[in-house]
């Protein structure tokens, strides 16, 4: 299980190569964008939101597959989790980051986005707690520093694991992450009941981000943003899309870092069963949404209900539509193809699928404002496309980053879960630890 | 539509008269002089980024050849019951006790939200840095400070010359009345369509006017409660 952090090999160098071409794009992309203004972007009159926070609303999804598979598998005791947990956690911590940098990078003046802090400042100014956006920035806040704590404990042992297993600064570096952890009972007791708490609390957080994400729409008069079941509608679809990330992630780790041995066909079934819950479930709201807004048949709504379903953005509301159930749900619910193949592959529409779909949540809306001669179009721009591969480019790059300095698969809570007897004699561990035994 | 207030300062409000407007665009000419509105260009404004605090817009009724031209300059409506100000996270744009919906510039950050939420279209963002072709760069109105880009704006109602006229009728010991203020749309449309006054005071134009039976107001359903006032036979 340490191999990967010993000898990543070269598919590891590959990953870490393109996806930093990819983060070197944005970056440049970015640059001309500060220098020159939010004008090249795509983005106009009325058109004011466009990919900047599709990218926000999918990546801030992305990162409820940490919280919702860990804490919730961790809370009900499914003992399939254990090797599962970190590859999730990790991807919450890095899918928030990138979500929570487009607030910041989407502003008119990026460098004042402090203001929306509440801190004391000799004019008496606070931010407008009666706004979502300020709501957003507190829940966002929060939900990341609780999932980099809920990351970060379970972590504690392992990171004591490596210390004892490395030399050098590795060994001091690794020292000063794991605390002094000795593995004493004490120890243990406190961690175990540390990551409980943990788990419980991060739940109700991860709901109460997504839906106040949901509410930057909701809170608003417009057609179709307007909507009362837009929280869980956020909520389900950020699930549905954090399982379906976890699922890719752990293909790909399995694959690079030959962990075929831990992460088992096992694993895909039930996440793929998750998956397939989720899927209807999104189908479910959907299915709603749009027919409650068809039979409603409010000129406003319907204007915007038409552009989806059989005007300019009915292309990209079929491919969703069929990206999220058409497809994934026969092959999830089919037993002879929820393999991880089957799994792997519907995990990969349904990504692109929740993208489309909150491309679809945001700009059709604001292409079609009440009055017929304020409606506008969006073509996005280079730097605007760049920027978005760039969050894929630096989610792999921080994700294979991650990989190299800790354990992917939680050693400990791996070893706990072994029938007793087994725990670490040298004639029962697995090979790639062995490896190591001796070290 | 009952005009309640619990400030004793004036309440600023207009009133269009669509019977009148004959779509000469002097308005939005005298706009962009008055209001330091930069020009964006032709290509950005095909994209959609021109900035007029006041637009005419035309719409035809009825097809060729019974058909009729109608237009209708839409500007801030000045809701006091602004969708656009709950929504802003660093209270840039706010209420005044005299009914304006104010933007603060300098304290923009620029997420656009308001502009999102206003059902009239009527807030605009600079996208580049502002410019004015020349020689319109050396006829910049003093009294009116320029924005930078990454900011919202939109019509003030000519707050510029709502405080010179309050001082004024401070000055003079008295309550402001009728031409104390003229925006600068007002004071240029050349059929008399457009008034401009305090909707509080019973006897100004704009009170009257408001009771018309041709008055109505932009999305009236939607509980903004706007403060301009359209007027319209409905012919």
């Amino acid at each position: 299980m340490l191999a990967p952090v010993h000898h990543p090999g070269w598919g590891w160098y590959a990953t870490v190569a393109v996806s930093s071409l990819f983060v070197l794009a944005a970056v440049v992309a970015l640059s001309y964008q500060f220098s020159r203004g939010l004008g090249v972007w795509g983005i106009n009159r009325p058109v004011f939101w466009a990919l900047d926070i599709t990218n926000f609303v999918f990546w801030i999804g992305i990162s409820h597959a940490g919280t919702l598979i860990s804490a919730i598998l961790r809370v009900t005791g499914a003992e399939w989790r254990r090797p599962v947990t970190r590859c999730a956690e990790a991807i919450t911590v890095f899918a928030l980051m990138i979500g929570a940098l487009f607030p910041i990078i989407h502003l008119g003046r990026p460098w004042l986005f402090y203001w929306l802090v509440p801190y004391p400042n000799e004019r008496g100014l606070w931010p407008n707690f009666r706004s979502p956006l300020a709501w957003d920035f507190f829940a966002i806040n929060t939900y990341l520093l609780g999932s980099i704590i809920y990351l970060y404990l379970p972590l504690i042992p392992d990171l004591a694991l490596l210390r004892d297993k490395s030399r050098g600064v590795w060994r001091r570096f690794y020292g000063a992450f794991s605390l002094g952890w000795s593995g004493t009972q004490l120890q243990w007791d406190r961690l175990e009941r540390a990551v409980r708490v943990m788990a419980v609390v991060i739940i109700p957080v991860a709901v109460s981000v997504h839906t106040i994400v949901s509410w930057d729409f909701a809170m608003t008069i417009r057609p179709m943003w307007h909507s009362t079941m837009f929280g869980p509608y956020f909520v389900a679809g950020a699930i549905f899309s954090g399982i379906a990330a976890l699922i890719l992630a752990m293909a790909i780790i399995r694959r690079v870092f030959h962990l075929e041995e831990y992460l088992r066909p096992v694993h895909f079934n039930n996440l793929g069963l998750l998956l397939l819950t989720m899927s209807l479930i999104w189908f479910y709201f959907t299915f709603g949404e749009y027919l409650t807004t068809w039979y409603g048949n409010s000129p406003e709504e319907m204007a915007v209900f038409r552009s989806k379903v059989s005007g300019p953005f009915a292309p990209l509301f079929w491919a969703t539509v069929i990206c999220c159930f058409v497809i994934p749900a026969p092959v999830l619910a089919i037993k002879r193809l929820r393999t991880i193949k089957g799994t792997v592959v519907a995990s990969m529409l349904v990504v692109i699928g929740m993208w489309f779909e909150r491309f679809l949540i945001i700009v059709p809306t604001l292409t079609q404002p009440r009055f017929t001669f304020n409606w506008g179009t969006y073509k996005p721009t280079w730097v605007e496309l760049t920027l978005t591969a760039g969050t894929f480019g630096y989610f792999v790059l921080l994700y294979a980053i991650f990989t190299r300095l800790f354990p992917i698969i939680a050693v400990w809570e791996y070893k706990e879960g072994l029938p007793l007897g087994e725990h670490g004699e040298p004639t029962v561990v697995s090979a790639p630890e062995a490896e190591f035994g001796s070290a | 539509m009952i005009e309640e207030t619990k400030s004793k300062k004036p309440q600023w409000a207009m009133v269009i008269d669509l019977d009148r407007c004959t779509g000469c665009e002097a308005c939005v000419v005298a706009c962009r002089v008055e209001n330091n509105i930069p020009t964006v260009g032709p290509e950005e404004a095909a994209k959609g980024r021109s900035i007029n605090w006041i637009r005419v817009e035309r719409y035809f009724e009825g097809e060729y050849p019974d058909i009729k031209a109608k237009f209708m300059p839409v500007l801030c409506q000045h809701c006091e019951e602004a969708p656009c100000e709950p929504v802003c996270p660093v209270y840039a744009t706010y209420h005044t006790d005299e009914g304006l919906n104010a933007q603060v510039y300098n304290r923009c950050v620029g997420t656009r939200y308001c502009a999102n939420n206003c059902p009239y279209t009527v807030r605009f963002f600079n996208f580049f840095d502002p410019k004015w072709d020349a020689p319109l760069d050396k006829a910049l109105n003093p009294e009116v400070s320029v924005r930078t880009r990454g900011v919202m704006e939109k019509c003030t109602f000519c707050i510029q010359r709502i405080r010179k006229g309050e001082e004024k009728a401070k000055e003079e010991g008295r309550d402001v009345r009728d031409g104390d203020v003229v925006p600068a749309c007002v004071q240029t449309c050349m059929t008399k369509a457009m008034y401009f006054g305090n909707i509080a005071d019973p006897e100004s134009e704009v009170s009257k006017l408001s009771k018309s039976n041709r008055a109505s107001r932009l999305l009236e359903e939607l509980g903004t409660k706007p403060r301009v006032i359209y007027l319209n036979k409905g012919d």
